[in-house]
């Protein structure tokens, strides 16, 4: 497939490419390695005029420590999350869940900041982000803000970023203390995209769970929260029926997609196994 | 062995004795894995792809096609499509209507078969969604594609049929003229079924549904027309399997004369079927630049290819299966509903017939009756895919077989080595009609069964249900045979097939000794030029590279029959080796004569000519070769050249067979099933490059474990293909796919020299009925009988929690209209 003719605007810097969506608004579309939107282009289901790489802004890579976070660049692809040794130490769901994304040939050339902008939910990151209760960075004309995840995702394939907005940042807290971890990915072949996934963590405190975080994938139109898990764990004791009895309550308030691969309640149900499943990894019971 | 290593296959090799030391020179290649010639510039990239070709001022081809999967075309305006940049003409179906005919359907299974016209591009109604309407023809493929949209094509819709069952009700016709929507029915029998259904005790009952496939060759279809305007005469390069075949049809359908166009398959990436046809935009391309007088190229997309290419399979069958009380095999009722899809392409209505003879498959039985009723739809047209007809044949018999023994209480191996051919009964007329000459299914199950670990295999599941382990093993079986080697001409004649089944080859010596293997077949990832080279090398006694072969270009090999049914190596195979044993037989009498000696007392071993008892005095062949081109001393009434030819024509099919053996682990609680183990025990007959055979089993298995697990070609009830790309048709990779363990026995066909079988298709034909009938096994003691094709989670998991007769359906609510018309009758008599 062919797309549409576009023009094509390579910014060397951040200010250089909101100036680019300044000018052009709604007709222009931010590249940031072009795994979801060159697909869609050329499907020709997305039209944009300019197209805004980001993807050589050197100051949008790599990962930094900054107190209790870790900052990690807009344009840091997958697989450089995935390799990089302060998310390993600090923030391992997101470099398992990471290693998850499409295949290889996608992980190298995604960005983590590409995929959040996509807003897809069924995309493995939302959700990931979304149980971690990162924080995500954006820089307008304005100068930048802080877009916590709950509010980042607004509708399917719609994010809170302005036309004029570049997210250039994600950061996600260090998970060093008590913190286990686990995504649950569920789909057809390797490289699709998962039917559901859930992603826990869970911090335990004196043998009992202090808090437990799940975000589920393909759940809705947005990543969505398990809260009516979430608030089950609170202070339960680490046994097993404890999680299975929380993991139940998964899908609770979730309005799943229906499509080939799923009707709503084989979704819900996927959403009660994985969770449970997530859970027993995460809290380590 | 889990990977192909050259090392290990050679390892094998010689262990039983198929190659020992020494045979890296002129002998013995037959056998041996030599790496494959074709390889280097395949994973270099200097690869001659159709699409790679570039032509001087060459033009580029884009095809509008019709979103509507069944509409009355009011107006087709290219007008304003001419004006945009870049754009040199545009054409509506009207605008070509007199520069061809209808595409060929070479198939007439009945003689009352309605047969529509198919012109390459609608000019009345358009029938599948991917219809052609209208081309654009640009200076490069950008403008043309973008001037798609500038076409202005108004539809009346009608409404779609996209359910057999609800098409044969011809409330809604595919084709007015014809006044229904059944293509054909093709009945056949052998003994007396009633009676066998009388003496049954047990009879089983079930409907199975093949669903439609959709190919997936890795390169897409492409093609380009290379016209000389004033000469008229037309250069046809296309991604196709069978350039000769293309060559006198597509000449057929745009009246150039056939001397007059040459048809070139370049180096072509895959097929499975998907490119043995003539194609709409095959024609087009050469009207077009007939009437520009300009080179041109048409590539398809991989999402347009989904709509245009042909599919496979898309078989309702209804089964019934009767036995004795002890598992006897009396009788088997097939009754087939087959879609056509929206036309007949080249062998669409062949292909269900083609399965009619293997559903008996290595069975025994009094009694067999088939009847298969064609039916259009507004669906893309199905024809020939990897196994065509066979697969779908020997997944019905094997399901059924394994169901029969779940009602006896009965081992599946156990009711299989009742039934089945013994080795002593060879060759053996089956109920079907076809005489088979040899096998071995007692070897090859015996050899399957130890390797697989059945009895512990068995141990473990019979633990993990008694546990209630929310994981479940399940272990299925499949053995099967398929007739290869289309075909005995004789065969196809009385089947009303339009061409006979011969294949031709010639070699040429060439004065320096080298040789220059021509051959009828045409490869598209076979690797022809590496076996055919050993078969040459063996006969000519030459060193294997000093033998090329030259296929696919009408102008280098004038006369062929084409690669497709793995029919390559046993027909054009035997076609090199017979060829290359004239060149033996004549190049011994100059031999002789260059001796003095008289021809019977000349021998020929290891490459040279000697006179019987006197081995120094010798020559060789490349010594009669440089004779022969010089000509200074020939024999008298001796042509000097040593080339020559055969066109081979089989007395009989090959009949490869084998048995596989599947242990899936079903994870109840979600649906998912994974292989745990797999092993492929096939018989194809001698074989001539072992690493060759073993890439064939493993992209056969892929095949069809593919469409047991995961792939399938979906139409919502308007007659939109929803799984119209990669994005949801899944093609499975390497991560989704087991280690296979594959080994053979080796017992020769006695219907042609070299023992050879065939093994294209053979890993397709037994995987699909071996992993469905474990995924059912795992489940049975949960209520499940069946579960349809693919196995998605959601239809095991459904499956599972429905009990009894689930079909473990879970479509989408879009395409609910598929899922209630062709719901599974799972009961039982």
């Amino acid at each position: 497939m062919i797309p549409a003719a576009f023009d094509y605007v390579r910014a060397s810097s951040v200010e250089e490419a909101i100036a680019a969506l300044a000018e052009h608004g709604d007709e222009a579309k931010v590249l940031a390695g072009g795994h979801s939107l060159l697909p869609l282009m050329r499907l020709r289901l997305a039209y944009p005029s300019v197209v805004v790489d980001i993807g050589r802004i050197d100051a949008l890579r790599g990962v930094r420590e900054d107190a209790e976070m870790l900052a990690i660049g807009a344009m840091t692809t997958h697989a450089a999350v995935v390799a990089d040794p302060l998310v390993r130490e600090h923030c391992g769901v997101l470099s398992a869940a990471t290693g998850q994304v499409g295949d290889r040939q996608v992980r190298n050339r995604g960005t983590i900041g590409g995929a959040l902008a996509h807003g897809d939910a069924a995309g493995d990151l939302p959700a990931v982000v979304a149980a971690l209760e990162a924080e995500l960075v954006v820089q307008g004309p304005g100068g930048r803000r802080t877009v916590a995840a709950r509010d980042f995702f607004v509708d399917y394939l719609e994010t809170a970023l302005a036309a004029d907005e570049v997210l250039v940042e994600i950061r996600v807290p260090k998970l060093d203390h008590g913190w286990g971890y686990d995504y649950q990915k569920f789909n057809r072949v390797a490289q699709a995209w998962a039917i559901v996934g859930s992603c826990a963590v869970v911090r335990r405190e004196n043998g009992r769970i202090a808090e437990a975080r799940v975000g589920l994938t393909n759940m809705g139109s947005v990543p969505v929260r398990a809260t009516a898990t979430e608030s089950a764990l609170a202070g339960a004791a680490v046994d097993p029926d404890a999680l299975r009895s929380a993991a139940e309550q998964a899908a609770e308030g979730t309005e799943p997609p229906s499509d080939l691969n799923a009707q709503p309640d084989y979704r819900r149900h996927l959403a009660r196994v994985l969770t449970r499943r997530a859970l027993e990894r995460a809290a380590g019971g | 062995m889990s990977k192909i290593d050259p090392e290990a296959v050679a390892e094998q090799a010689a262990e039983t004795g198929q190659l020992s030391e020494g045979d890296e020179g002129t002998d013995r290649n037959v056998g041996a894995p030599r790496p494959r010639k074709e390889d280097a510039k395949l994973i270099t990239g200097q690869t001659n792809w159709t699409d790679n070709i570039q032509l001087p001022g060459m033009l580029h081809m884009a095809i509008v096609r019709s979103p509507m999967a069944h509409a009355r075309i009011t107006r087709v305006d290219v007008s304003a499509a001419k004006q945009q940049p870049g754009v040199v003409a545009a054409y509506s179906g009207a605008d070509l209507a007199d520069e061809y005919t209808g595409l060929p359907c070479a198939w007439p299974v009945t003689a009352d078969m309605v047969s529509p016209t198919h012109l390459p591009i609608a000019t009345d109604k358009v029938r599948y969604v991917g219809d052609a309407v209208a081309v654009v023809v640009a200076r490069d493929r950008y403008a043309a594609a973008d001037a798609l949209e500038s076409v202005d094509v108004e539809y009346e819709p009608l409404p779609a049929v996209v359910d057999m069952e609800q098409a044969l009700r011809d409330e809604v016709l595919v084709h007015d003229d014809a006044g229904t929507n059944r293509c054909f029915t093709w009945p056949f029998s052998g003994g007396d079924v009633e009676q066998a259904f009388a003496e049954a005790d047990v009879v089983v009952k079930r409907r199975f549904l093949q669903q439609r496939l959709i190919p997936t060759a890795i390169e897409p279809r492409a093609v380009v027309v290379a016209p000389i305007a004033a000469a008229d005469e037309y250069t046809l390069y296309s991604a196709t399997q069978i350039p000769h075949i293309l060559r006198l049809l597509v000449a057929g359908v745009t009246g150039i004369p056939e001397h007059k166009l040459r048809v070139v398959a370049p180096d072509v990436g895959g097929g499975f079927g998907s490119k043995l046809n003539v194609y709409a935009e095959e024609a087009i391309a050469l009207v077009v630049a007939r009437r520009l007088g300009r080179p041109l190229k048409w590539t398809e997309s991989r999402s347009e290819g989904y709509q245009a290419t042909i599919h496979g399979r898309d078989q309702i069958q209804d089964l019934e299966l009767a036995a004795t009380g002890d598992g006897r095999l009396l009788g088997f009722k097939v009754d087939l509903k087959a879609d056509m899809g929206a036309y007949l392409q080249l062998v669409t209505p062949g292909v269900p017939i083609l399965g009619a003879f293997m559903f008996p498959a290595i069975y025994k039985m009094d009694a067999y009756s088939f009847s298969c009723t064609g039916v259009f739809t507004t669906k893309t047209p199905t024809d020939a895919y990897r196994g065509a007809g066979r697969p779908e044949a020997t997944f019905a018999i094997e399901r059924m077989m394994d169901e029969l023994a779940a009602e006896l209480g009965m081992d599946p191996i156990e009711l299989r080595r009742r039934n089945w051919i013994t080795h002593e009964e060879f060759p053996y007329e089956t109920v079907a009609g076809l005489t088979y000459d040899s096998g071995n299914y007692e070897a090859a199950t015996d050899k399957a069964e130890s390797a697989f670990g059945y009895a512990e295999l068995r141990a473990e599941q019979k633990q993990r249900r008694e546990s209630g382990d929310p994981v479940q093993l399940g272990i299925g079986i499949s053995t099967y045979t398929e007739m290869c080697g289309l075909a005995p001409s004789r065969v196809l004649g009385s089947l009303s097939y339009g061409a006979g089944g011969w294949e031709t080859a010639s070699i040429r010596m060439l004065p320096s000794g080298k040789v220059e293997v021509v051959t009828g077949t045409s490869p598209h990832g076979q690797g022809h030029v590496t076996s055919w080279s050993q078969i040459a090398a063996d006969v000519l006694g030459v060193p294997f590279d000093d033998v090329d072969v030259r296929h696919g270009d009408t102008a280098v090999a004038h006369s062929g029959l084409d690669s497709y049914g793995s029919r390559s190596l046993v027909v054009g195979g035997i076609a090199v080796h017979k060829a290359a044993e004239r060149v033996i037989e004549k190049a011994k009498r100059i031999a002789a004569h260059m001796l003095e000696a008289d021809e019977g007392d000349v021998e020929f071993a290891d490459g040279r000519f000697s006179v019987r008892g006197s081995p120094d005095v010798s020559k060789t062949i490349q010594d009669v070769a440089l004779a022969v081109f010089a000509a200074h001393d020939m024999p008298d009434g001796v042509e000097p050249n040593l080339d020559s030819e055969c066109t081979f024509d089989p007395e009989n099919f090959s009949f490869p067979h084998g048995t596989h053996l599947c242990a899936v682990e079903v994870d109840t609680e979600t649906g998912h099933v994974g292989i745990r183990s797999y092993v492929a025990v096939d018989d194809v007959g001698r074989v001539v490059n072992p690493m060759i055979v073993e890439g064939q089993v493993h992209g056969g298995l892929a095949q069809g474990i593919a469409q047991a697990l995961f792939e399938e070609a979906v139409y919502d009830p308007d007659g939109n293909l929803v799984t119209g790309s990669l994005v949801d048709y899944y093609v499975p990779g390497a991560p989704d796919l087991p280690e296979f363990t594959t080994d053979r026995t080796e017992t020769p066909a006695t219907s042609n020299p070299l023992g050879v079988k065939g093994v294209g298709e053979a890993g397709t034909i037994a995987s699909t009925p071996a992993v469905v009938n474990a995924v059912v096994d795992a489940l049975r003691h949960l209520g499940v009988d069946d579960v349809r094709m693919p196995c998605s989670p959601e239809r095991v998991w459904r499956a599972i929690h429905r009990g009894g007769g689930g079909n473990g359906d879970g479509r989408a609510a879009s395409a609910a209209q598929v899922t209630t018309s062709q719901s599974v009758v799972g009961g039982r008599q």
